[in-house]
């Protein structure tokens, strides 16, 4: 009787715990999900608001037969991939020199994560600001350094760069701590083992950092690519909308245009559905390929 | 020298008296240094009005999301349900989503249901898009606190109430403090969703307003800047002080999945 009374309570408290967050979420995001879905399916756009009707699968056709949605598809791959490089690359070099015992190690750790913990569109407009032609600072300093003066944001991948370099300043603190707690947690004694083995410090890492930062790793890079692809903020605000011209978009501000500015509703959330799609296809894939990894080294 | 120049730049240009906010040179203190910019933010601008829309939609923010996160967070970790996982995994689904996914019905939703310009409308799509990440934070939390402690209560005669209460949650402390400073910071520095859902000027959160300053013909970069400044000191210095804690949460609960 005891127990029974027991795993009631449980389950009323399970119920109690959860339901509003489920509510909530289920309201604001599971509904619009499927709202979304009908949209898609619809003629919904600025002359037909109200008196939409669904009309099958046209919108996606659309958008697939879309030159300029493949050329941002293509845009927006590229700038996932630079960035998750950057990130990763500038983040675990910094982690790797932070783990050493080196004087002033929180100092250069607090300073580091700054950007981390600056909102993100104040940093987008300032870069904005430093990448300005005449008197941005960028230009200042390439101009006494090197004699150089870069069109940023006025050309398709000059604005494209800055976009790029604002991203990477705002993202490579993420991948440094995940890295840092990573190495943190791999214990001494394996590099001493592999030290009276004779292994060079290449050889360490190879065998001993990298797979073991791995499995800390993966999750953060899965989460760094979907943060990453959709990340609306930087280019929007960089490239104030999309300058010059409507060229500096990855695929999400250039829907959030469609919807927005021209009010191609039921276009736009086809398109979204795309995007989604394509990111739930390629998350899994990455988790069930990373798995697969992890089975083969044991 | 790269993680803070723009941080500089920032604060060098807030202190240009306002002839010289075009100036080509690289000093960092500017020659005749002035405040001008932050009398004037505060003097001339609506930037009092900004600081408290966003202050008490991010404060309303925090508590929805602390609140429910706390307790979902708690179910998923110690409970065993039907749909644990499914929904568990339906959570990490949403940061997928685009945003123009949630924010084309959420803009239709809240025109019908008379909620678009108003504080309640941001209100639920702050708290909503924060959840998905700050339940999963408290879950992986949560997992580490071991279950002992709270059968030992048990033992004692506590019902499971008065131990999650008394016993789990001060324990949980620092991932509290974690999920509240993300829930801040998500409304504290939200731009799109308030760039859709706000036409009153009386309205504005601070992200809107700056971006203002910014995009305006003749650009405000000294009144930008000190805006910058005086939004981002506040966090920056409360980041910094839990990032302690917001590096072993990140990594425990990537490394438990």
């Amino acid at each position: 009787m005891k127990s029974g009374d027991k795993s009631n309570q449980n389950r009323r408290l399970v119920i109690l715990y959860t339901a509003p967050a489920m509510i909530v979420m289920a309201l604001v995001v599971l509904y619009p999900f499927l709202y979304n879905t009908v949209i898609s399916l619809s003629n919904m756009n600025l002359t037909h608001f109200r008196d939409w009707q669904v009309k099958g699968l046209s919108n996606f056709s659309a958008v697939l037969m879309d030159r300029t949605f493949w050329y941002f598809f293509f845009k927006t791959c590229l700038w996932t991939g630079l960035n998750l490089i950057f990130h990763v690359g500038i983040g675990v070099s910094l982690a790797l020199i932070l783990n050493k015992d080196i004087k002033g190690k929180s100092f250069y750790r607090t300073l580091l994560i700054l950007p981390w913990a600056v909102p993100q569109y104040i940093t987008a407009l300032t870069w904005r600001g430093m990448f300005n032609a005449e008197y941005g600072t960028i230009n200042l300093l390439l101009e006494k350094i090197a004699g150089i003066h870069i069109a940023w944001l006025s050309s398709e991948w000059g604005a494209f760069s800055a976009c790029l370099i604002t991203n990477i300043w705002l993202g490579f603190p993420f991948m440094m701590i995940v890295a840092l707690g990573g190495l943190q947690s791999i214990s001494d004694s394996y590099y001493e083992a592999a030290e009276i083995e004779g292994a060079n410090a290449w050889q360490k890492f190879r065998g001993i950092t990298v797979p073991l930062l791995k499995p800390v790793m993966v999750p953060a890079i899965i989460l760094g690519v979907i943060w990453t692809f959709n990340n609306f903020n930087v280019v929007w605000l960089v490239s104030n909308g999309g300058e010059p011209s409507d060229t500096t978009h990855i695929l999400v501000s250039w829907v959030y245009k469609a919807a927005f500015t021209y009010f191609r509703l039921s276009y736009a959330a086809a398109f979204s559905m795309i995007i989604f799609a394509f990111l739930f296809v390629f998350s899994w894939r990455f988790i069930k390929y990373s798995r697969a990894a992890e089975n083969i080294y044991g | 020298m790269f993680a803070i120049y723009p941080i500089l730049c920032v604060f060098s240009i807030s202190l240009r008296p306002g002839d010289k906010l075009l100036s080509k040179s690289l000093a960092l203190i500017p020659e005749n240094a002035t405040l001008i910019s932050y009398y004037r933010l505060f003097a001339e601008e609506p930037f009092l009005r900004w600081m408290m829309n966003s202050t008490i939609i991010s404060l309303a923010v925090t508590l929805v999301g602390v609140g429910l996160a706390a307790t979902a967070g708690y179910s998923f970790s110690r409970h065993k349900f039907k749909g644990r996982e499914a929904s568990l995994l339906g959570i990490i689904t949403t940061q997928m989503f685009p945003v123009t996914m949630l924010l084309l019905p959420m803009f239709i939703m809240l025109i019908k249901l008379g909620l678009y310009d108003s504080y309640i409308g941001l209100i639920i799509a702050y708290s909503a898009t924060a959840l998905p990440f700050t339940v999963w934070q408290m879950k992986g939390y949560y997992d580490t606190i071991p279950y002992s402690l709270e059968e030992a209560a048990m033992i004692d005669g506590a019902g499971p109430i008065y131990s999650f209460w008394r016993i789990v949650l001060p324990l949980a402390l620092p991932a509290l403090a974690i999920t509240a400073l993300f829930s801040f910071m998500s409304a504290w520095s939200e731009y799109l969703v308030a760039a859709v859902l706000l036409q009153d000027q009386n309205l504005y959160t601070l992200p809107i307003g700056l971006k203002q300053f910014t995009s305006n013909m003749e650009v405000a970069w000294g009144l930008y800047s000190a805006a910058a400044l005086l939004v981002s000191v506040p966090v920056v210095v409360l980041f910094l002080f839990l990032s302690r804690w917001l590096i072993s949460g990140l990594t425990l609960g990537s490394v438990k999945g």
